[in-house]
């Protein structure tokens, strides 16, 4: 028998993968559907969606790049949704400014209403989440979920995406500890980090991949002497960076052993022990 | 008909205003484009193939007085209306990645490796607008950038490579030639294969029909008229036909 908690309420929540989660990151979106679904989380993924444009797209103050984040927000609302949640932190951050701007700049609106003629006008009206903000309102259900207590210790790493700007930040901008809370209560211990919300570089890995280089070496470094097993994030191109450049540090640095780096749902999957599950 | 009742309905035949690559002239209404310009005196040498809407060789570009918008349609396949300024676009320039179709993989990769310029797309949706198949052309575009061959196969199987899409798109790709890579990978390595069909290629590997055929070779015309005749007509069927695995 589940526990009662278990059995209670279940949602349904409108689901936008982004092209990285069918492609490099699939793990991510493997894991995240089945634990999530555990704790009575069903995603419903979008019947229409569009590269968000990246945080390339808000770069530039060209408001081309603004119309696919708006477009996904239209086809949310078009499907009966007022919630949009995404798991990568890119696309988070990305449609989550898109419908900031949605709100508060009106010239701009106008002008993206009148450029997509063939849309109903856009008005702000769907909240972009992020799973991770369901974990304190799921508490229990994970507690009660968890069959192999992590008992391990991990950093918590946010990167900037998931906190910056401010107005789209999940939780506490400068010291967030929404996965210290995840990671607690799957029995592991959350070190103190103090790099957490320093950026891993993110698309300079392109452009100048010596940058990253030495970032994920500063950062992999902290949570390393602060006494992590391992790091846990919610994006695909951090999780790509830190894991990926660790190779080239030891390149540089012959004394650095390096990190694992998992998404918060690989943990999250087991500790639920579903892992391996179905694959 | 008399002569006199002749040249009075041609009077009374209703003319519109065209203008083709801004000249203004006066074509009888209810023509196509095609018909209307050759009407007006252009001969088509490239730019009309079908004459049917299949070919997609006659991409043509038009805008009607008064309206902003820039339409996009088949010449063959559009009446003509007063007021409409127009231009043809017998080509498209575009280049076609090269690639042998039994060595390459249909991984997440494949599209946006042959065609990197697809991740530059901003889902304007100016390429679906174009489409005078009414695919939907931005959403093609975008399953093929995150990999999903078989939608982007389904998406743009209607596709007649007319080039209109590319010709308006801000990001300079090219639609039909990455739904063309597409639906070859989904048909050579995704797609469920047709077993009676590859029953029926060993059976002619197999030398099972060559005697029928071998006999009917050495008939004269007339035979073989009596022979198509008395055939067998398979009944047409009223609804859809199912197909296996639907
Ligand atoms: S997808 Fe492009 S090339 Fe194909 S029919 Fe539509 S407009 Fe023409
Ligand atoms: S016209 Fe080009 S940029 Fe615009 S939606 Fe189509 S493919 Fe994307
Ligand atoms: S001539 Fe072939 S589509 Fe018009």
């Amino acid at each position: 028998m589940h526990p009662a908690s278990i059995q209670g309420e279940k949602m349904e929540v409108a689901y936008y993968p982004g092209c990285t989660l069918k492609t490099n990151a699939k793990d991510f979106e493997e894991t995240a559907i089945k634990v999530f679904e555990l704790i009575g989380i069903e995603f419903k993924e979008l019947d229409k969606w569009y590269c968000c444009g990246t945080v390339y797209s808000l770069a530039t103050d060209n408001l081309m790049y603004r119309l696919a984040g708006i477009r996904n927000l239209i086809r949310a609302k078009e499907e009966g949704y007022e919630k949009l949640l995404t798991l990568c932190s890119i696309c988070y951050n990305t449609l989550k400014q898109a419908n900031l701007m949605a709100k508060s700049d009106k010239e701009a609106m106008e002008k993206i209403n009148a450029f997509m003629d063939e849309e109903p006008d856009y008005d702000g009206s769907v909240d972009v989440i992020h799973p991770l903000q369901l974990i304190d309102k799921k508490f229990y259900e994970i507690k009660e979920r968890v069959k192999k207590p992590l008992n391990k210790k991990y950093a918590a790493y946010y990167g900037c995406l998931l906190l910056r700007p401010k107005e789209v930040a999940i939780d506490e901008y400068e010291n967030p500890s929404i996965m210290e809370r995840l990671i607690e209560a799957m029995g592991g211990e959350a070190i103190n980090f103090p790099l957490k919300n320093e950026c891993c570089g993110s698309y300079n890995v392109a452009v100048n991949r010596e940058a990253v280089i030495e970032r994920t070496y500063r950062i992999v470094l902290n949570a390393k002497k602060n006494g992590a097993d391992g790091i846990i994030t919610s994006c695909p191109l951090c999780h790509f960076n830190l894991q990926e450049m660790q190779k080239e540090v030891k390149k540089i640095h012959s004394d650095f052993s390096g990190l694992p780096v998992y998404y918060f749902t690989e943990i999250m999957a087991e500790a639920f022990g579903v892992k391996n599950e179905g694959r | 008909m008399a002569r006199k009742d002749k040249k009075e309905e041609k009077l009374k035949m209703k003319m519109v205003r065209i203008y083709i690559m801004g000249k203004e002239y006066k074509v009888p209404e209810g023509l196509t484009i095609m018909k209307a310009m050759e009407y007006a005196g252009y001969r088509y040498i490239r730019g009309a193939g079908c004459r049917a809407g299949f070919c997609g060789a006659c991409a043509t570009v038009y805008r009607k007085e008064g309206e902003y918008k820039l339409n996009a349609d088949l010449a063959c396949q559009t009446t003509v209306e007063d007021g409409m300024y127009l231009v043809q676009l017998p080509f498209t320039p575009a280049n076609k990645a090269t690639y042998d179709v039994n060595k390459i993989k249909a991984d997440d990769k494949t599209l946006v490796n042959f065609y990197p310029e697809i991740a530059r797309c901003v889902s304007c949706n100016t390429c679906t607008k174009a489409c005078p198949q009414e695919l939907e052309v931005m959403d093609y575009i975008q399953s093929a950038l995150r990999g999903d061959m078989k939608k982007t196969a389904e998406l743009s199987f209607d596709c007649i490579q007319c080039g209109l899409c590319a010709m308006r798109c801000p990001a300079e790709i090219a639609h039909y030639h990455v739904a063309q890579l597409a639906r070859r990978l989904y048909g050579k390595y995704l797609m469920p294969k047709a077993e009676h069909l590859e029953k029926r290629v060993n059976e002619i590997k197999r030398k099972r029909f060559d005697e029928e055929i071998g006999k009917m070779m050495k008939r004269n015309i007339e035979e073989l008229r009596k022979m198509y005749n008395a055939r067998d007509i398979e009944p047409e069927e009223e609804e859809e036909p199912k197909r296996e695995g639907d």
